[in-house]
């Protein structure tokens, strides 16, 4: 190692990281990279629109077509309907994200991250944490329509909060289906149609839009009772509005552990294949 | 004198094409390697394994005496990469570009900032710091991309075929950096499919054909092996071409061919010399020549007479699609 010593001498050079990345340097690399997704929605805030727009459109359509069938009225389907879209959006919010990682591995964006000496994961998870703007704006929309509606939240803040934390623990669990699929899909192109295969059933097939499931057959009640988003709805319903809460909370976290669990890896997988 | 870069035996295979077939290099510190080849040459591939992109199927690569595949993260500190397509994100300003970087390798933001100004002002982007990158001409996002590898002040830099695609105003600026990296003291690794790039910058040259390198030297020695040069010269007025071609026979004692509709002489040479004697002579005569130059061999020309086959780019669209997709 002699010719190391000399060479280090002959040219200024920062000290050399140690050979592994601390945690605290992939947070920071992380959040370094959540700031670049923020930054491009301030140059290109359009890109918001969709999480803008789709929420009024379902808000309207769903509450005017089907409250008076479903509920008796539309104000008292409401209740019901709000934290139901919430959960839905929410989950329609993380399809972007798959999108968005396609394209820049296409344009060779990550090829620059991935010959920095940080972290294979911070690219991901900074694109996953910095679209938590795009949630927020979710939730943002839907409480001032469905408030300007008639929609009531329940008389405890911390409760609501609470919700909608929940709801956050969950969509960040989601987003690394998303993830996983905008690494599997072979263009940017592709990415949007399989992620719909997930997020479709899923959040239809599901108590989002009728809390009491029994007049569905029986292999879809089977399938709703299942499903993580009917827990995520149900729990947000008993959060935002009022009523007990059971153990939907516990169900719905259990689910984005088991989520993460499953997808990171295969994700981080994908990402050294294809990146 | 230490090797920065060392490379022994790296082997490459996509499928059924061998991308790399024992490639070995050998770089001093503080110099330019000029990594010659046509397309599919296998010359991108070598880049991405000594930059720690791709894993060789055989052999090792050392950057500063790191390997790159046990040290990636050491190896990835000490190295500045610019891909042959600017991996920039294009909705950022050029300084937004610059500082995230500096703060993904861990400078205070202070310093990013600093740096990031620094580089801009010297890559002439100051005035276009606060533009989205999409909005940015081929030159200035390669500069762009050059200034990105060098926030870290790199001992080592890549460079794949800077200069492909742009124009020659944009190319002579690029070749102002690399050489400012080299005097700098940096040690700069280049891929070129043109001679003349590579006569320009590099210290040394290496030729690449088919995953191998099949040649080795100087850029003096290279140009000797591969061929002479061709002495140019063309008439402002064509229909004193003839005139024209016989001082150019005298001069360089051969019959060069002549195109009488263009006013295009053009004949081998040996001595570069031969040039100044041109011009003085068509002075004498009074003649106006449109174009005097000495052109370099091509690259077809200097395959043609290192390996006896043209420089064929069949087989580089696999290679290249596959680098696109897989790594």
């Amino acid at each position: 190692m002699t010719t190391m010593t000399t060479m280090t001498g002959t040219t200024a050079h920062d000290a050399l990281p140690p050979a592994r990345i601390s945690l605290r340097r992939t947070v920071r690399h992380s959040l370094t990279l959540a700031w670049r997704n923020i930054a491009q929605l301030r140059h290109s805030p359009e890109k918001l629109i969709d999480v803008t727009l789709m929420p009024l459109v379902f808000l309207v359509l769903f509450l005017y077509v089907f409250g008076g069938a479903v509920a008796g009225s539309t104000h008292a389907y409401l209740q019901q309907l709000l934290p139901g879209l919430v959960a839905q959006m929410a989950m329609f919010a993380t399809m972007g994200l798959g999108t968005a990682l396609s394209e820049d591995i296409r344009k060779g964006v990550f090829d620059r991250f991935r010959s920095l000496p940080i972290a294979r994961s911070a690219p991901l998870i900074g694109t996953v944490v910095g679209d938590t703007v795009r949630f927020l704006t979710v939730v943002v929309v839907l409480s001032v329509a469905g408030t300007a509606l008639g929609f009531r939240f329940g008389s405890d803040p911390l409760r609501v909060l609470a919700g909608f934390a929940l709801a956050y623990v969950f969509y960040l669990a989601f987003s690394w289906i998303s993830v996983m699929v905008g690494l599997i899909a072979p263009s940017p192109e592709t990415v949007q149609g399989l992620a719909f295969m997930f997020v479709m059933p899923l959040t239809f097939g599901s108590s989002v839009f009728v809390a009491n499931t029994s007049t569905m057959p029986g292999w879809l009640e089977t399938w709703t009772k299942m499903n993580p988003v009917s827990h995520l709805t149900d729990a947000l319903r008993a959060l935002l509005v009022g009523g007990p809460v059971g153990n939907h909370v516990w169900i719905t976290l259990a689910w984005a552990v088991g989520i993460v669990t499953v997808t990171f890896p295969i994700a981080m997988r994908m990402y050294a294949r294809r990146a | 004198m230490s090797q920065v870069i060392r490379a022994e035996g790296l082997r490459k295979r996509f499928g059924e094409t061998r991308a790399l077939d024992g490639v070995d290099l050998a770089v001093e510190e503080g110099t330019v390697l000029g990594v010659l080849g046509p397309n599919g040459a296998g010359k991108t591939t070598a880049v991405r394994v000594l930059a720690t992109l791709a894993k060789p199927d055989e052999g090792r690569a050392e950057i500063c005496g790191y390997d790159v595949m046990r040290d990636a993260t050491r190896v990835r500190a000490l190295i500045g990469l610019t891909g042959q397509y600017a991996s920039l994100d294009e909705e950022l300003t050029g300084r937004e570009n610059l500082v995230m970087i500096g703060r993904l390798l861990d400078l205070p933001r202070a310093e990013a900032r600093a740096r990031a100004a620094g580089l801009l002002e010297r890559f002439r982007l100051s005035d276009a710091a606060g533009r989205a990158v999409k909005t940015y001409s081929g030159g200035m996002r390669r500069r762009l991309d050059i200034a990105a590898s060098m926030i870290n002040r790199p001992r080592v830099v890549f460079l794949d075929e800077p200069t492909t695609g742009l124009d020659p105003r944009a190319r002579g600026e690029v070749w102002d950096t690399v050489r400012e990296m080299a005097l700098d003291g940096a040690t700069v690794l280049l891929t070129t499919q043109y001679l003349e790039e590579a006569d320009a910058l590099a210290d040394r040259i290496a030729v690449f054909d088919h995953g191998r390198v099949i040649e080795d030297g100087t850029p003096a020695e290279l140009k000797a092996r591969a061929g002479r040069q061709t002495l140019v010269v063309r008439a402002a007025e064509v229909f004193r071409t003839e005139q024209l071609a016989a001082i150019v026979a005298e001069l360089t004692g051969e019959r060069p061919e002549v195109r009488l509709d263009a006013g295009l002489v053009t004949a081998p040479v040996t001595d570069p010399g031969v040039l100044r004697a041109v011009v003085q002579r068509l002075d004498e005569a009074g003649l106006v020549a449109a174009e005097v130059a000495l052109r370099l061999p091509s690259l077809d020309e200097v395959f043609l007479s290192l390996t006896g086959h043209a420089a064929d780019a069949a087989g580089s669209a696999a290679e290249e699609q596959l680098e696109g997709s897989v790594r």
